[in-house]
């Protein structure tokens, strides 16, 4: 296990063969006026793995996956994407790597007024992409078919309950078989039943599309489960990395806090 | 500079208003449109809103009808009550009530609408699947309440008049082809023009506020609340003030 950010480069340029990387975050900062939440913040992802970043609420853990995906804009560093940077993208190449990255909301993001069917249609029909729409059906009873909620199609998301809804934007971010899928706190709000079962099908997901995943957690049911290796997110820095296992036997007083 | 603080906020304001409705324009004129929801748009925002002009605007020529017209008899220009009643409907009265009731529906329906959409990060989700959210949410929503307004705006008057064509046949009598003989006798096309005109100016007003307010909603329900209901408070007032400004306008052309 590390504890510094430097040691923290030596540790990910060791299993790194070229190529294997295909997410970068190399010295982010980004600061609301004087709150300055990512300070320095510098991660690789390597294909294939599963990786949970813990942080305390409000530590910046949603503004730093929202970076990743270009929604917001770091003040400082850079992030590579597949090896390619996205701030200097233009706005159609940055929408080809939306395409391959999946976003799970916090909060879900339903569109409210679309049924289920059209709000999995939307990244469809948005990116352009050149199906029929028997295809497009297709695609869509698949998706609703991986999180086990076929039979709400026609349903609007106002009539579904609250773990239905994290399903339904699970398939929605699913529906692209993205190479990467960023998690924002998948099981924050729903009950220990049906966060095991969203676990459960994360994993599933992971296996059968042989996806990467960024997972943003706090709940450590989901860190034992889901996580091939663990950033402790403190003051805007990586202050942490390693497994499970490893930071759960840590000294260090801040990581500790986590793992109580 | 010493600026009181509450000046100092409303100067803000303007100003982000005002870089809201340069990106407006600078997003339109990109390519790829999106008609599809654009005209989407127009039904809800036109043809939804008609029942309810319709409605407060027939109430209100037949109302006005009744209300001129122990003045009108008391002068003895009773027959001039039609010319009158049109005149004052289809100059200032029909556009601007249109137009407030239009703010009250519209305005308040996009402000909440957008407030939520942002609040819930839908507005996000729309970003990271190929879509520009300025250009599918505002560009779409204020080109529909610019264009549909002066729609509106001839369908009620039209069915302002007829209202009043009923007012004036409660105590008097006049045949239906001859009150429309004296009310476009008296109407030319220097009344209907500038009306007609202004009407897009109200409905681009009542557009560009209700998504500003919406785009910029603060987190929570409450900001939703805030957004839809200052959206048709600032678009009502900066109705009254385009209609100043309008008169002046016309005023100084000397179309009157
Ligand atoms: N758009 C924004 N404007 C201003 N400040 C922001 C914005 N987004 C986030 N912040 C600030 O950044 C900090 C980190 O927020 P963030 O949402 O990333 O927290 P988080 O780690 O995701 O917390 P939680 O676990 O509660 O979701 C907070 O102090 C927040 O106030
Ligand atoms: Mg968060």
């Amino acid at each position: 296990m590390l504890m510094q950010t430097e040691e923290t480069e030596i540790q990910t340029t060791a299993n790194d063969q070229p190529g294997n990387v295909v997410l970068r975050i190399h010295h982010l900062y980004k600061s609301f006026g004087s709150n300055k939440v990512l300070v320095d913040f510098h991660l690789d992802v390597i294909r294939g793995e599963s990786l949970v970043v813990l942080g305390k609420s409000g530590s910046g853990k949603s503004v730093l996956i929202k970076c990743i995906i270009g929604l917001l804009e770091p003040d400082e560093g850079d992030i590579e994407i597949f090896g390619e940077s996205i701030s200097a993208m233009t706005a159609e190449a940055l929408d080809k790597i939306r395409a391959r990255v999946g976003f799970l909301f916090q909060s879900n993001a339903l569109y409210d007024s679309m049924t289920v069917r059209e709000n999995l249609e939307f990244p469809l029909r948005r990116h352009w992409i050149q199906v029929s729409q028997q295809e497009i059906n297709d695609m869509i009873l698949q998706a609703l078919d991986d999180v086990g909620l076929a039979h709400t199609i026609d349903m609007m998301p106002a009539e579904l309950s609250g773990g239905m809804r994290k399903r339904i934007a699970l398939a929605r971010t699913l529906i692209l078989k993205p190479e990467i899928i960023l998690y924002d706190e998948p099981t924050t709000g729903l009950d220990p039943i049906t966060s095991r079962e969203i676990i459960q099908l994360m994993m599933d997901i992971q296996d059968k599309y042989n996806t990467t995943s960024v997972i943003i957690s706090h709940d450590m049911n989901c860190v034992r489960t889901a996580s091939d290796r663990v950033v402790v997110l403190v003051d805007g820095r990586c202050y942490a990395l390693g497994t499970f296992e490893e930071l759960s036997r840590s000294q260090d007083e801040k990581v500790k806090q986590f793992f109580a | 500079m010493n600026l009181s603080p509450n000046l100092k906020s409303f100067l803000n304001e303007a100003g982000d208003i005002a870089r809201f409705t340069g990106r407006f324009f600078s997003q339109t004129i990109r390519p790829r449109f999106e008609w599809n929801e654009f005209i989407r748009q127009c039904f809800v925002i036109g043809y939804l809103s008609l029942p309810l002009v319709g409605l407060t605007a027939f109430i209100m020529g037949l109302v006005l009808t009744m209300q001129l017209r122990p003045s009108m008899v008391d002068y003895g220009v009773e027959s001039q009550l039609p010319a009158i009643v049109g005149i004052a409907i289809v100059r200032e009265i029909g556009p601007v009530i249109t137009a407030l009731i239009f703010a009250g529906k519209i305005g308040s329906s996009i402000g909440a609408e957008l407030g939520s959409m942002k609040v819930t990060e839908q507005i996000d989700a729309m970003e990271v699947s190929g879509t520009n959210p300025f250009k599918y949410l505002v560009v779409t929503r204020v080109l529909a309440a610019t264009f549909m307004l002066p729609v509106l705006v001839l369908l009620g008057d039209s069915i302002s008049l007829y209202g009043s064509y009923l007012g004036v046949n409660v105590k008097g009598s006049t045949s239906f082809y001859l009150f429309w003989m004296q009310v476009f006798d008296n109407l030319s096309f220097s009344d209907v023009l500038p009306a007609f005109v202004k009407s897009f100016f109200f409905g681009f007003a009542v557009g560009i506020v209700g998504c500003y307010k919406g785009y910029n909603s603060m987190k929570g329900t409450e900001g939703v609340g805030r957004s839809a209901n200052s959206a048709v408070v600032l678009s009502s007032i900066l109705i009254f003030i385009i209609d100043l400004l309008a008169v002046q306008i016309t005023d100084a052309l000397g179309i009157n």
